[in-house]
């Protein structure tokens, strides 16, 4: 059995504007010990995928369809059943640490609630745990600065702290809202390689959700490439760089400067990210897309499978530049 | 050739009070910009990279004339905006332009899209016919890929990338011959952004202007400027022709730098030597002494803490500030 099963789910938002569908009939599934990233640019639903799959979706927000965590139902969940698992099984850390940490709690405070909560220990075993947590997450001097507040740590130390905090009930998912987006890129390196080396030692399955291809590169088994709320493509990391069998992606691909190329003009994707609240009625890529079928604007293209990648596309395997 | 721009040993210091200290203690002094010398050729695009808090929008800054500099010379086209009346001044900032991070933010969203980008042409040529204004204002937005018919329309009626296009509409009416860039694809989308670095490589090539970029992504520098400058701690670290500074950068700084960008392929990003670099950036109301790089140098030296490294020419337009500088190919796996 999959640990989180994702079935058909649809994300809508009721807004003054009318409703807005940020995820369209997303399906994946993710096993124990296993990465999958995430792609897709701002408004492709990939953040709003996570917040329902945690039950953190914002008031005027529904979720529907299936959302399976270890066979309990996360769509059906009361708070208080979801409050028994959130954070002690599933965990999230999110883009800005600064406002995801509370600002009026001393850090060992934060953290300790977490653990006094779940696994009922004193609040000085707590903090303790706390203290072993925040050294495997490599902040010196951890014993002294636990009791230090947000503001007076890093913007890399406070992600630091995030995660060390998520991982305190040693959850068996965790999911990486854009983990190092606000990061400097020495800092980057550094927290991916300790999420790399925390995925090694817990067996922490990971969802990262990002925009950013490099780092997906580095990290994820999977990943799965979003558009307008709906999965483009999905396969092996591997599989979808070097052999990318979507306009989408390939496009996404040839976008992107990379250091190691001296590449000349670079291939563009023509127009902007669609319209949430007036998704085109076909595939939600055709308005942007080079390649145009009779039936790309009209018909939604069905996911399909072939040797371990999905894809939704008109377009042919074979005819795919 | 005469260089357009050449800054030589610009500083910027900042006064820094302690939160709740007292009015009559004297301020800290913050070193945001020590020492930096630069020069750009016309029709050269020079890229500046560094962490946050390395110094790169302040010299754009002092550069453009936003913020007064402390130390130093600015040279542009022979004189010297640096020490120069605010007066004097304004006869040359309409040849040094600058184009900023969040285009939303830095649209007024009370004006009109015509209105913010003929305001420039209105100040420093005010007897322009309005005629004339609107015809440059309509040429200049489809140049930068916007349709004129939407001269009426406010800002807030755009995305992101058409806000960037009509920052970059701004920069350009008065036919500058320098454009400073602060980050201005960071806030894009990746598909997004692709437009916008092409559209001001065409825009550079075309008009024969130079440019600063500043950015802290290096593939993007690498990508658009033809040289490059590496920031840290307010000081240069490096400057080289882009293609050299990443197959094979000198500085112990640069080779770390460029070692910890991820590349978007997954067989070379998993294959690769990961040195990654310790610690963060040191406060800079706190340099270390000596280098300021040695608290996170993997080659510092005792000597390192004592005296700070010259930067210096090793041939070919490429300045290193190390004395144990050493060519390393820190992307190369089987290439």
């Amino acid at each position: 059995m999959p640990l989180l099963e994702i079935e058909d789910l649809m994300v809508t938002f009721d807004t003054a504007d009318g409703d807005v569908h940020a995820v369209n009939g997303l399906t994946f599934n993710i096993d124990k010990g296993e990465t999958l990233a995430i792609v897709g640019e701002s408004g492709s639903g990939k953040s709003q995928t996570a917040f329902a799959a945690m039950g953190l979706l914002a008031k005027n927000g529904r979720a529907t369809g299936v959302a399976r965590f270890d066979g309990n139902d996360l769509l059906a969940m009361s708070q208080k059943d979801f409050n028994k698992i959130r954070s002690k099984d599933m965990a999230m850390i999110f883009q800005d640490p600064m406002t995801s940490l509370n600002p009026y709690l001393r850090v060992s405070d934060q953290m300790a609630e977490v653990l006094m909560l779940h696994n009922g220990i004193s609040k000085s075993q707590a903090v303790t745990e706390a203290v072993r947590m925040l050294d495997a997450v490599r902040i010196p001097d951890a014993r002294a600065r636990v009791t230090m507040y947000p503001h007076e740590f890093s913007g890399g130390m406070r992600q630091r702290i995030m995660i060390a905090m998520s991982l305190l009930c040693q959850p068996r998912l965790l999911i990486a809202d854009e983990p190092t987006t606000a990061l400097d890129v020495t800092v980057q390196a550094q927290i991916m390689q300790l999420l790399g080396d925390i995925r090694q030692d817990f067996g922490t399955a990971v969802i990262l959700i990002t925009h950013d291809l490099g780092v997906v590169a580095g990290f994820c088994d999977r990943t799965l490439v979003m558009y307008g709320g709906q999965i483009m493509e999905e396969g092996t990391t591997e599989g979808i760089f070097g052999n990318p069998t979507h306009p989408y992606t390939s496009g996404l691909l040839k976008a992107v400067p990379r250091l190691d190329v001296d590449e000349g003009e670079l291939v563009t994707i023509a127009g902007e990210p669609p319209d949430m609240s007036n998704l085109p009625k076909g595939c939600p890529f055709s308005p942007r897309c080079p390649v145009q079928l009779e039936n790309c604007r009209g018909e939604r293209p069905p996911l399909e499978t072939h040797d371990g990648r999905r894809r939704s596309c008109h377009l042919a395997v074979s005819e795919v530049a | 050739m005469k260089p357009l721009l050449s800054v030589r040993d610009l500083s910027v210091t900042f006064d820094v009070r302690r939160p709740g200290s007292w009015p009559w203690t004297p301020p800290r002094k913050l070193h945001a910009v020590s020492d930096v010398s630069f020069d750009i050729q016309p029709g050269e695009c020079l890229g500046i990279v560094g962490e946050s808090g390395s110094g790169k929008s302040t010299i754009a800054r002092a550069v453009v004339g936003t913020i007064p500099s402390s130390a130093g010379n600015i040279m542009f086209e022979g004189h010297d905006l640096a020490n120069m009346s605010t007066s004097e001044r304004r006869v040359h900032r309409r040849d040094v332009q600058m184009i900023f991070q969040d285009p939303l933010a830095a649209l007024n969203p009370r004006m009109t899209v015509g209105e913010i980008i003929a305001e420039p042409l209105i100040t420093h040529e005010p007897h322009t016919p309005r005629k004339d204004v609107k015809k440059r204002v309509g040429a200049l937005m489809e140049r930068v890929g916007l349709l004129p018919n939407l001269i009426n329309r406010y800002p807030h009626e755009f995305s992101g990338g058409q806000c960037q296009r009509i920052g970059i509409a701004r920069a350009l009416i008065l036919n500058p011959k320098l454009i400073i860039c602060d980050e201005p694809v960071s806030a894009l989308d990746v598909s997004v952004q692709a437009q916008v670095i092409n559209l001001l490589m065409e825009l550079q090539r075309d008009m024969g202007l130079s440019m600063i970029f500043i950015a802290h992504d290096l593939s993007v520098v690498k990508h658009i400027s033809d040289r490059t400058l590496v920031l840290y701690l307010g000081r240069v670290m490096e400057t080289a022709d882009s293609h050299k500074l990443t197959t094979l950068p000198e500085h112990p700084y640069s080779q770390a730098l460029i070692a910890s960008v991820p590349i978007p392929d997954p067989i070379l990003e998993k294959a690769r030597p990961r040195p990654i670099l310790k610690g963060e950036l040191p406060s800079p109301l706190a340099p270390p002494s000596g280098c300021v790089f040695r608290t996170r140098c993997p080659k510092a030296q005792a000597s390192c803490a004592q005296a700070r490294p010259v930067l210096e020419d090793i041939g070919g337009n490429h300045l290193v500030a190390c004395p144990f500088h050493q060519a390393e190919h820190v992307l190369a796996v089987g290439t």
